[in-house]
């Protein structure tokens, strides 16, 4: 890996996502939104790095980024995705969704579309009304899916004031994270170690599939579906452990990774790499696991000083009979031929690193050290 | 609050001896009067600079700050533009060439450098007093500030800007190997000439002065007094704790003066919204009090997500303050519980490891059975796993459930064992014993023998257990005569269904197999 950079931004990152290229250009990524947390007047920012060798008259400092615009958020942001080129979607601790638009022409953040009583314990309607942090999203334009801590999970289309579909009671405990597996499915982890896939095409209120882990029922934080194969998912728990699903066969998880010493926040496979992984935590470090075949010239020219380690993933299901004609490398049981990799990115350890995005050679973290880590040579 | 840092490190930690004292302090007095820059930068940019209004005014600043070269260079300017004080020019530039200053790495000794001194002191005395410099007022009060002469310096109060620049002026100027046990002294008297009787200290001439006499405590002290946060008291005892300059001090009350800088500051932090994650650092490094003050302000931090929550059960964790994780745990399930999110609840009691709060939360559960007549929650209680053994009322929910699993399967003989067992093993309330014997009662009265003998025994005994144990009511009201009619009917009819089953049993248990 190439040069990381840093900025310290005096508020505590707690989500960042890059914003996504036009499909079928060559660009990179150059733009990134930030989501704060836990200040008195949080905010939604946009940020921009520097263009490709325009070199500075310091000689360095080309990879800094700079701030584009920003836009006060009530309460946490708990959750960022980006919605299209223009709208970004966010999720607040007051139970709240609301999409921002962004105006190039004059750089400025304003709101585009609200949805303030998304998530709540005792409806607007009671005299007790109280609302439930909304934790996390997922978009398909034009559709967005929304959990949060009440439990509910809720199906809104952008423009459409009420929500589309709405499954109250989905779990009786903390949703945590949610993800497309294919489009009418979504998978659904919750605080109690589950992972329920829900159909929308079906009416009822009960999911099609729950799957979790015997033994301990560890709340599970994060989850990410892999990018060609939809029925490989990644979840990271909160003793920091990595679990591979594969949710065609079994209710048990297919490999179990013993990775960070505390919460996994955020698991990602790369977009257009799938045999790379990333898992960011509150133990303050960033891994990148590399499942791919051809390993050994590639661990010379990783990031020097960064921790290589490799491990052995532990399979607890004897799946013999695996014929497809892509394994993929996630779901292989051959312990001897599978090495994953390991290199932690961070120069140092901080505190706990709280979101992480990749898109093509780019990498963008937040930390609770009101710190941003961005690298544009991921690869190198 | 960078000029009391800059001081305080070369007074206390650098502990600069005579000589390079003066050079430090220059240094600081420099880096800390900063118009000099700019105004040369207008000077010398100009066109003429010699003619430039401020001229005299940058070159007397740049002699009171000891910039003696450039100096020189600013009076060849002037010399060049006129000839006639070329000559005065020249030899004041000389003067300034010659004179005597400890350089660092000079190894001559500080008598050598007073007597050097002396000799170029009475030189440019004399010149003074041959009437050189008469003709240009400027350069003679040049002359008099380098002879030390406090009158002209004071009349430089505007450019010297304040007092602690005077002091090193005037220290540079007559007093170049000055030690620091005298530097009070001279800092004193700079203070009330320059002041002049004119305006009294301000709180940073306070601990400017504090800090001269060399007086740790009183520097601390003033400056407590004097700004507005702990920060930087916190840091400075912190620095000049660890230099051991600290502990020769006994401190009437009791824990070390770092550490209660550290603490006050500290808890300034857990104050703040966002800052409590680096108080917890700082708490850390006190080793009297930092676990306790911890303990007690971590407990008190709002958490209005589940995600903050996690971090700074997290932090507990880490430390080991199993106590402080049990009451937010506890926090947390009660509202849980209030919102009617039976899941959290559990999760969390399960990650306090919190029996009694299991208990509750089982509890629950079954009084939600009781009134509706079915689970809620289901997906919870049916995956509870290794989690079932915390708590026997938890472990007895997830038994039931399967009891109604089985039941629902058709699988009578193991659904009867089971609930014949859970009433046995004296794991199930006894609010809950006449719910489970009716339960019972389907079982009973199916067309096959379910129970044997051996377990309608087991039965009855348990029904007779529940009845004897009622004790007699005082005076019976409406609703309880008719709850009581309830009941005795359920009795009764439970009664039929276990003799009748009892009958068949002993008959079946009784024939023999096959014939």
């Amino acid at each position: 890996m190439g040069e990381i950079y840093a900025k310290f931004v005096s508020q505590k990152i707690s989500k960042t996502r890059w914003r996504p290229v036009p499909p079928g250009s060559l660009q990179t990524a150059e733009t990134f939104a930030t989501g704060s947390w836990d200040n008195e007047e949080n905010y939604v920012s946009l940020w921009s790095i520097g263009d490709f060798g325009n070199l500075d008259s310091d000689g360095g400092f080309e990879g800094d980024h700079q701030l584009l615009c920003d836009i006060r958020h009530h309460g946490d942001v708990m959750d960022l995705q980006f919605f299209d080129q223009e709208r970004i979607v966010a999720a607040s601790s007051t139970g709240c969704v609301t999409i921002f638009l962004h105006h190039p022409n004059n750089q400025t953040l304003s709101v585009n579309q609200q949805w303030t009583t998304a998530h709540y314990h005792t409806g607007p309607g009671s005299p007790s009304y109280s609302s439930a942090p909304c934790t996390g999203i997922v978009c398909d334009n034009p559709e967005i899916v929304t959990v949060g801590e009440d439990g509910r999970i809720n199906l809104f289309r952008a423009d459409h004031k009420e929500a589309v579909r709405t499954i109250n009671n989905a779990d009786s405990s903390t949703l945590h994270a949610v993800t497309f597996l294919r489009t009418p499915e979504i998978l659904t982890v919750n605080s109690i170690g589950q992972l329920k896939i829900w159909d929308f095409r079906q009416q009822g209120n009960e999911p099609s599939q729950i799957l979790s882990l015997t033994g301990d029922r560890v709340p599970l934080h994060c989850v990410d579906r892999h990018p060609s194969q939809q029925h490989v998912v990644a979840t990271g728990g909160q003793d920091g452990m990595l679990s591979i699903w594969d949710v065609r066969q079994g209710t048990m998880p297919v490999s179990l990774l013993k990775a960070h010493e505390a919460e996994m926040w955020e698991v990602h496979f790369h977009p257009s790499n799938p045999d790379h992984l990333f898992t960011c935590s509150e133990d303050g470090s960033l891994w990148h696991w590399d499942a791919s075949t051809d390993v050994p010239e590639k661990s010379s020219l990783f990031h020097q000083g960064g921790r290589t380690s490799t491990f052995l993933s532990h399979s607890i299901s004897n799946q013999a009979n695996v014929q497809q004609s892509l394994i993929s490398s996630w779901l292989s049981t051959d312990t001897t031929k599978d090495r994953i990799e390991i290199t932690s990115l961070l120069p140092s350890r901080t505190l706990s690193v709280n979101s992480l995005d990749v898109l093509g050679p780019c990498l963008v973290c937040g930390t609770d050290a009101e710190a941003i880590y961005v690298t544009r040579q991921l690869f190198v | 609050m960078e000029l009391i840092w800059n001081l305080c490190e070369i007074l206390f930690i650098e502990v600069a001896p005579a000589g390079p004292l003066l050079l430090h302090l220059l240094d600081w007095v420099r880096l800390h009067v900063c118009e000099v820059d700019s105004l040369s930068a207008d000077v010398l940019g100009s066109e003429n600079p010699s003619k430039h209004e401020s001229f005299w005014n940058l070159v007397t600043i740049l002699v009171l700050q000891g910039r003696l070269d450039e100096a020189r260079q600013m009076l060849s300017k002037e010399a060049d533009t006129s000839p006639t004080s070329a000559g005065m020019c020249r030899t004041l530039g000389d003067l300034m060439r010659t004179m005597p200053i400890l350089s660092p790495g000079n190894t001559q000794t500080l008598t050598e450098l007073e007597l050097k001194w002396q000799h170029w002191h009475e030189e440019c005395e004399r010149h003074l007093q041959d009437g050189t410099f008469t003709s240009s007022p400027h350069l003679e009060t040049l002359c008099k500030i380098m002879l030390g002469d406090e009158a002209a310096l004071l009349e430089q109060k505007e450019l010297l800007n304040n007092w602690y620049h005077f002091l090193v002026t005037r220290l540079l100027y007559s007093h170049p190997t000055v030690k620091p046990m005298d530097l009070h002294l001279y800092a004193q008297s700079s203070l009330d000439l320059f002041l002049g009787g004119e305006s009294s200290p301000e709180p940073l001439d306070n601990i400017l002065m504090a800090a001269f006499e060399f007086d740790i405590h009183q520097v601390i002290k003033e400056c407590s007094i004097a700004l507005s946060n702990w920060w930087f008291v916190a840091h400075l005892t912190d620095l000049l704790d660890h230099c051991k300059l600290l502990q020769s001090h006994n401190l009437y009350f009791g824990s070390n003066m770092r550490e209660f800088l550290l603490l006050e500051y500290a808890s300034g932090l857990f104050a703040h919204h966002s800052l409590w994650q680096l108080g917890v650092d700082y708490f850390d490094y006190c080793p009297e009090l930092g676990r306790v003050s911890l303990e007690l302000h971590i407990e008190r931090i709002p958490l209005n997500t589940e995600q903050k929550a996690l971090k700074v059960l997290r932090i507990c964790e880490q430390r080991q303050m199993t106590e402080q994780v049990r009451s937010i745990c506890k926090i947390l399930a009660m509202k849980a519980v209030r919102n009617n999110r039976l899941g959290s609840a559990l999760s969390w009691s399960i990650r306090a490891k919190d029996a009694a709060f299991a208990t509750l939360v089982s509890d629950r559960f079954l009084m939600d059975y009781c009134d509706r007549g079915c689970f809620s929650d289901l997906d919870l209680i049916d995956n509870l796993g290794p989690a079932m053994m915390l708590s026997d009322r938890l472990t007895f929910l997830g038994k039931y459930r399967e009891f109604h699993r089985l039941y629902g399967e058709k699988r009578f003989v193991d659904a009867a064992s089971l609930l014949l067992s859970l009433m046995t093993s004296q794991i199930a309330p006894r609010s809950f014993w006449m719910t489970l014997l009716t339960d019972a009662l389907p079982l009973l009265e199916q067309k096959q023998v379910i129970f044997s003998a051996e377990q309608t025994y087991e039965l009855m005994r348990c029904l007779e257990d529940l009845t004897a144990g009622r004790p007699v009511r005082g005076e019976p009201d409406a609703q309880r005569l008719q709850d009581d009619d309830i009941e005795t009917t359920k009795v009764e009819m439970l009664r039929l269904a276990l003799a009748r089953n009892l009958a068949r049993a002993i008959i079946r248990e009784g024939s023999l197999e096959g014939s």
